[in-house]
This record gives structure tokens, C-alpha cells and sequence, in this order.
């Protein structure tokens, strides 16, 4: 009964914005059935930029699949975030062509610059680092990517620049 | 209809995107409509011509002019003599890495002379997102063929006597699967096509996709005619944006023009088709938890038998095929198995798509002849290392893979080949290796990698490549103990008989190749702490040679650590205490008087 509880009002404290609205209006589009569980998560996180708890446990209500499973197929997956992310994503490829040709020093180059870890995202929320498998532009190594936008052919002492592209 | 006389194709794909072809393209149509040209001159935005690294790319057609690393500042002196006055603007040529010359045109390139493209026939040529330009390019004609012409078994049988084999990886023979598929009873079915290339350093399916997806798609329908399937589904890295988009796009409209759907062309055949979105998971490729991951769960590979032809997606007959095995169907059934079977070797027939990249002057995509030596691809269309580099290995078959020294460079490439030597196909990545790569540092990186995506179901895989990771790093920071590499080699084994599924199966692959070519760099790493290559940071240091430092003092200033010093004008000291081994002054001495040793 509590634990109830504690779900319906984290539940209607959310459904209070425009975010909430359309993660509803989602819901509603798609009938109940597991199956199409990550295809939910993914728009959801398109809304609202990560899965918070509350996210979560309204889709595990919704889609009538259990909490746990929701929790596992967010963890397998490296695509989905429970935890706030940056304005701006760096993805820098760590894939053979990109490691040969160099990529690590490229990423030193980034850790200083905008002083947090693979992983991370900055304080400011301006930036979250990551690495990722080839970015599938592999002629063009060492490459990063921020948000869409691919950076190729890269040397340390271009970094600092491309960052300041992104605010 | 306007008549165009001549046709400028800039490249749209990934690599050129990102050389910045977008502002070129823009400025190509604001010259042309300045010089009143727009009415003869069309330009067409196309998918990747493979030589990414010379991009942005711009090809005039019907000349075939070949221009590359276009600016835009170079827009205009294009139109202007190219266009106007038809003198092409030979500075833009591309130029061959080991005579020098300047190559006009496109089939002249050493890149292109030995390349035979089937599956990557329209890429590059074709605007991907315009219908029009595929049906041109005798698109859907197998489709049309196929369904007033042939039953679902005389379709199989001409795959099977084509010896067409999965490009995926594996190897299985296609033909034969889909007869396996075929004989499953069951009223409903499903193809899926596998564009997941998880293969870090490979990226053929994105290109095909992005380039021509209307290809794709046909295979695709030619395959769900001959199974017996009304329902097919692309399952495509969420890492590939534009991919999505134009495969979404030419489902639309194939769609549209009742291509896909009910009744397809007047016959009886029904197939639909949907994009699934890939969440970033490198197990997801191997078959059975790609269906997982459809299903909406965790991608976990479950046992086989029952394979998916048996008990697939939803638990119904299901055929899985990789992008680029789709994309050579249709060519097959428009020509007959005979013409796809003059081509490669015994075994092996067709050609193959690799990504070629690393250490070495011309990367890109290259589709090739089955039985083709490695020495052609990296020499003749590569263009070989980089000046005073000397070749080491090349890495073939990505994570799965191995490693091949400069005394198999001879070998004919197929399948089984490359197995008896030790590697693997896989999905046809090619990475150069030089003298300034590490062996055991390759190894290292591949073992990390499968270890991360190892899906932790089946204990040989996820504490095996954890350990053999260890010992690894271990020998990489110079604490290797001569045991290790007997050790190392046992597990190795251990794993590749009991892991479940492919990825456990194969990742120790890099490991014994590498052991099987090159186990004197280990040896060198444990034995005599030394890494060859100046690679492992733990085994050399940063050394000034007194003999040629001419006492700029650009590296004294540029130190982090400062720790070197010096008089301007007289040879400098490197503190190895101090040094942080950065490399930053190694990058920036103007003499090339830093080393490592
Ligand atoms: C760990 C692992 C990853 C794989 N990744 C891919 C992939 O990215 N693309 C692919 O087509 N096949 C991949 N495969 C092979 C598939 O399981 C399957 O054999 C293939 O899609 C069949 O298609 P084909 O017969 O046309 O090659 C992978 C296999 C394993 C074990
Ligand atoms: S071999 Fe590895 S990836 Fe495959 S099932 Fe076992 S743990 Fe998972
Ligand atoms: S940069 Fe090179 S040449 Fe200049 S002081 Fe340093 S070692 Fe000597
Ligand atoms: S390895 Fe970096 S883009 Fe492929
Ligand atoms: S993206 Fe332009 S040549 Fe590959």
C-alpha cells in the first residue's frame, strides 16, 4: 500500500508539464505489449533528454511490463541514461581505426579542456563525454562526434576550438 | 523534361558530410544559377564513393572528372573553367601516393582500377533519396522479374547455385538457408536484415544503406518471396542517423508506389517492412539476440539449435541476413547465378566489401573480387603505408579477427582462407598496422572491447575475457611474468570451446593470432620490458638526441610538466622523472630530435 502510494505521487507530481503530455500522448499511441518496450524508452528519452525514476515507473505501469525489466533493458543497453545529460554530447570513437591513428590523444586533449572523465558530464551541464564504437567514418580517423555533427581527420591542437563551437 | 549535359555527383555520405560537402553543395548552386548554368548542369547529392579520406569528393558525369578535398573557395574556378570553358581544374586532381601523378579520371585511379563493384554498384552514383534514379539503374527489375517469372523455390535454387555466402560474418551459405526457412511449416514469417555492424573499424552497411537502401530492400522482398514471409524488419545502430533516415525514406516510398504492401505488382506476394532502432549493444548483432532485443528485451544470445530458420522472431521461422548479403540479391537474380559465379573462388564466389583503414595512404570502402590477395588491396588500392613506415600487420575480421603478418600478404582472400590463416572474415573490416603499432596493444584493445560488450550470460566469456584482459594489461605496463603467455594461451582455448554464443567463441581470436605471428613482441614486453613499437607508455621514455637538437626551445615552452630545460641554441635535457610521456614535444620538435626508446 505504501509503495503504492509513493508511485502514484511521484506520478502526478510528474504529469504537471508539457514533457508529461507527451510522454502520455506516447503511451497512448502505443497499445500495451512488451515488445515495443525500447522503442517507448528511446522516445522517451528523446523527451526528456534521460529516464528519470518516475519516467521509468510510469512505462513499466503503462506497457504492463514489470519494473524489472524495465530497469534491465535500461541498464543492457549503452543508449539509454538515468541520470541528467549535457546540452551538448561528445562522442569520441574509440574503434580500431580511430585507436591506431591516435584517438587517445585526442581524448587526454578533451579530459583537459572540459576537465571531466569519459563518462561524465560537466558540472554546467554543458558537456557529457562518452566513447563509442566507430562512428562508421573510419577514413577520416581519429573522429569525434558532438551531437550530430562529426569531426574527422583531428589532431590535439584542434580541439580546443571545435569545443567552443558548442556553448 | 529538361535535358541536363552534364551532371556534377558531390558526395553525401558520413565522411564527406563531415569534410563539410553541405557548403560546397550550397555553393555550387549559387554559382550555377549566377552563371545561368542551373538549367544544364544538375546536381545531385550521392552516397560515399568509398574514398572518404580525399572527401569532400566532387565527380563531374559524363567526363567522370574526379575532384577532391573540395573547397569552397574552389566552387567558383570549377565553374568557371571546368563548366564554362571546359578546362578541368587539374590542382583538384587526385594523386596517386606512390607515383605522384595526377589522375583525371575515376576509372584511372589505382583506388577504383581493381575494384569490381556488385553490391556497391549504385554508391555514389545514384541520389539515394530519389526513386527515380534507382529504377534508372535497373532497380526493381529483379522484383518484377522474380514475380512474373519464377516460383519461391526456383529462387532459392538460383541463390544456392550462385554460392552466395552471408557477408555478416559467418559465412553460411544463403541459398541453403532459405531453403531451411522455405521447409519451416508455419503460416507466418519473418526476414530481418541485420545492419547492427557492430564491427568497430567496419562500416559497408552504413555506406550501402546511406547510398543506395532501395537495393537493400529488394534483396530483402526477394528474400521474403522465396521463404514465404509478408513481414520483414531492418534492425539499424541507433549510431547511424542518416541511414535510418534513408531507409525510412525508401521505404515510404516504395510504399507509395505499392513496391511494399499488399499485392504487390498485381501477384499475390504481401510484404511489409519496418525500421527497428538499435540501442547500442555489440551482442545484439549475433542473430538470436537481435530477435531478443526486437522483442523488446535485453539482448542476450540464447543456444542453438533451434535456429532462427526453425524458431526465430516471435517464435516463427525466421531468415537473418547482413545488409551487404541482401544488397548482392538482386544483381543475382537479374543476371543468373552463373554471371555472380564467374567471379571469386572455389568456395568463396562474388566480391566482398572492405573497410580499409589505419596506417596507410588511401582508406575507405573497396569492394572486391573474392580471392584477391591482400597485398593488392593494400598496396595497389591502398597505396601501401605512409612514407619511411614500414608495414607490420594487418588486422582483419574486427573483434573476432585476427592479425596477419607481411609473409601472408600473398594469400587469395576468401572465407576459408583467412581461417586456415588464422583470422576470420567477419564483417570485412581491414585495419594497417605499421611499425609505430603494438601488437600486444591491438590485442589489448580488442580483448577490452569484447570484454565491455561481452553480455555477462555465460561465465567462460564474461570472466574469461576478464581475466585474459588482466593478464594483458599486465604485460602492456611492463609487469608481465614469463608464465602469462602459456596461461593466456589455455584460457584462450577454454573460452572458444565453452562460451555460448559467437562473441565468447571468437574473442580470443586476436590474442592467438597475434601469439601465432608475432610472439616475439610479447616476449620482448615481458622478457626485456621493452614494447618495440613505442607504444605502451610504461615501456620507453621520451629521449633528446644532443646530436640534432638545434636548441629551438619550442619544447621547453610547450612542456606541461616542464620538464625539459636548456640554453636557446644548445641541446636540450629531457627530465624522464618528470615526463608525463604527453608526447606533445615528440609531435612538435621541428627537428625531429625527440625519440622514444
Ligand atoms: C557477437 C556477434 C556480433 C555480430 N554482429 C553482426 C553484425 O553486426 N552484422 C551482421 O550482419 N552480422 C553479425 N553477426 C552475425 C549474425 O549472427 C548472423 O550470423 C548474420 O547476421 C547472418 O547473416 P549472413 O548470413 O547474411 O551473414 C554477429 C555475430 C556475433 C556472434
Ligand atoms: S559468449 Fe559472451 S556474449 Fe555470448 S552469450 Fe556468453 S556471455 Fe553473452
Ligand atoms: S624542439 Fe627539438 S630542436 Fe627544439 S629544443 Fe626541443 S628537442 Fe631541440
Ligand atoms: S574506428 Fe573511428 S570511425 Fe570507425
Ligand atoms: S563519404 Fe564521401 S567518399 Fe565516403
Amino acid at each position: 500500500m505504501a509503495l503504492e502510494q509513493v508511485k502514484q505521487e511521484k506520478c502526478t507530481e510528474f504529469i504537471s508539464d508539457d514533457m508529461d503530455h507527451k510522454l502520455e500522448a506516447l503511451l497512448l499511441k502505443n497499445e500495451k505489449s512488451p515488445e515495443i518496450l525500447i522503442f517507448v524508452l528511446q522516445q522517451a528519452q528523446n523527451i526528456y533528454g534521460y529516464l528519470p525514476e518516475a519516467v521509468l515507473l510510469r512505462i513499466s505501469e503503462a506497457l504492463d511490463v514489470s519494473k524489472a525489466k524495465v530497469y534491465g533493458v535500461v541498464t543492457f543497453y549503452s543508449q539509454f541514461h538515468l541520470k541528467p545529460r549535457g546540452r551538448n554530447i561528445i562522442r569520441a570513437c574509440q574503434g580500431t581505426a580511430c585507436h591506431v591513428r591516435g584517438v587517445s590523444r585526442i581524448i587526454g586533449k578533451i579530459k583537459e579542456e572540459i576537465g571531466v572523465n569519459v563518462g561524465e558530464t560537466t558540472e554546467d551541464l554543458r558537456f557529457t563525454f562518452e566513447a563509442v564504437a566507430c562512428i562508421g567514418a573510419c577514413g577520416l580517423a581519429p573522429v569525434i562526434m558532438i551531437n550530430s555533427d562529426t569531426h574527422g581527420r583531428l589532431t590535439a591542437d584542434k580541439v580546443p576550438a571545435i569545443l567552443s563551437l558548442y556553448e | 523534361m529538361v535535358f541536363y549535359r552534364g551532371h556534377l555527383l558531390i558526395c553525401g555520405g558520413t565522411g564527406c558530410v563531415s569534410s563539410g560537402c553541405k557548403d560546397i553543395i550550397i555553393a555550387f548552386q549559387e554559382e550555377l544559377r549566377k552563371k545561368k548554368l542551373d538549367e544544364e548542369i544538375k546536381i545531385v547529392e550521392t552516397g560515399c564513393h568509398g574514398l572518404c579520406e580525399m572527401g569532400p569528393l566532387v565527380i563531374l558525369h559524363p567526363e567522370s572528372v574526379f575532384y577532391c578535398r573540395v573547397e569552397v573557395k574552389d566552387v567558383q574556378e570549377i565553374v568557371d573553367e571546368h563548366l564554362m570553358k571546359g578546362r578541368p581544374v587539374s590542382r583538384l586532381f587526385f594523386t596517386e601516393p606512390l607515383s605522384l601523378d595526377k589522375v583525371p579520371k575515376y576509372q584511372e585511379i589505382g583506388f577504383y582500377r581493381k575494384q569490381q563493384r556488385i553490391a556497391l554498384r549504385n554508391c555514389g552514383f545514384i541520389d539515394p533519396e530519389n526513386f527515380n534514379e534507382y529504377l534508372a539503374c535497373d532497380g526493381y527489375a529483379a522484383l518484377e522479374k522474380m514475380l512474373s517469372e519464377m516460383t519461391p523455390e526456383e529462387v532459392t535454387n538460383v541463390v544456392k547455385a550462385a554460392g552466395l555466402r552471408g557477408r555478416g560474418g559467418g559465412g553460411f551459405s544463403t541459398g541453403t538457408k532459405w531453403e531451411l526457412c522455405a521447409k519451416a511449416t508455419s503460416i507466418k514469417k519473418y526476414i530481418i536484415c541485420n545492419a547492427d555492424e557492430g564491427d568497430p573499424g567496419a562500416f559497408m552497411d552504413r555506406s550501402l544503406l546511406e547510398g543506395d537502401p532501395h537495393n537493400v530492400l529488394e534483396g530483402m522482398m526477394i528474400a521474403a518471396y522465396a521463404i514465404g514471409a509478408d513481414e520483414g524488419y531492418l534492425y539499424i545502430r541507433a549510431e547511424y542517423p542518416l541511414a535510418i533516415k534513408r531507409t525510412q525514406t525508401a521505404i515510404s516510398r516504395a510504399e507509395e508506389l505499392g513496391l511494399l504492401g499488399k499485392n504487390i505488382l498485381g501477384s499475390n506476394f504481401s510484404f511489409t517492412l519496418k525500421i527497428k532502432e538499435g540501442a547500442g549493444a555489440f551482442v545484439c548483432g549475433e542473430e538470436t539476440a537481435l530477435i531478443a532485443s526486437i522483442e523488446g528485451r535485453r539482448g542476450m544470445p540464447r543456444s542453438r539449435p533451434p535456429f532462427p530458420v526453425v524458431k526465430g522472431l516471435f517464435g516463427k521461422p525466421t531468415v537473418i541476413n547482413n545488409v551487404e548479403t541482401f544488397a548482392n540479391v538482386p544483381q543475382i537474380i537479374l543476371h543468373g547465378a552463373d554471371k555472380f559465379a564467374a567471379v571469386g573462388t572455389e568456395r568463396s564466389k562474388g566480391t566482398k566489401v572492405f573497410a580499409l583503414t589505419g596506417k596507410l595512404r588511401n582508406t575507405g570502402l573497396v569492394e572486391v573480387p573474392m580471392g584477391i590477395t591482400m597485398r593488392e588491396i593494400i598496396y595497389d588500392i591502398g597505396g601501401g603505408t605512409f612514407e619511411g613506415k614500414k608495414f607490420k600487420a594487418v588486422q582483419i575480421g574486427g573483434p573476432s579477427g585476427g592479425c596477419l603478418p607481411e609473409d601472408r600478404l600473398d594469400l587469395p582472400i576468401d572465407y576459408d582462407s583467412l581461417v586456415q590463416a588464422g583470422a576470420m572474415m567477419g564483417s570485412g573490416g581491414l585495419v594497417v598496422l605499421d611499425d609505430e603499432s603494438c601488437i600486444v596493444d591491438v590485442a589489448r584493445y580488442f580483448l577490452s572491447f569484447t570484454r565491455s560488450e561481452s553480455c555477462g550470460k555465460c561465465t567462460p566469456c564474461r570472466e574469461g575475457t576478464m581475466r585474459l584482459l588482466e593478464i594483458l594489461e599486465r604485460i602492456c605496463a611492463g609487469q608481465g611474468v614469463p608464465e602469462d603467455i602459456a596461461k593466456v594461451e589455455k584460457l584462450a582455448y577454454i573460452i572458444k570451446a565453452s562460451a555460448l554464443c559467437g562473441l565468447g567463441q571468437t574473442a580470443p581470436n586476436p590474442i592467438l593470432s597475434t601469439l601465432r605471428y608475432f610472439r616475439h613482441e610479447y616476449e620482448a614486453h615481458i622478457h626485456d620490458k621493452k614494447c618495440p613499437a613505442g607504444v605502451c607508455q610504461a615501456l620507453f621514455d621520451y629521449r633528446i638526441d644532443d646530436r640534432i637538437c638545434n636548441g629551438c626551445t619550442i619544447c621547453a615552452k610547450i612542456c606541461p610538466v616542464g620538464a625539459i630545460s636548456g640554453e636557446r641554441k644548445q641541446a636540450h635535457q629531457l627530465d624522464i622523472v618528470k615526463c608525463i610521456k604527453c608526447g606533445i614535444c615528440l609531435e612538435r620538435c621541428p627537428k625531429n630530435a625527440i625519440f622514444k626508446e
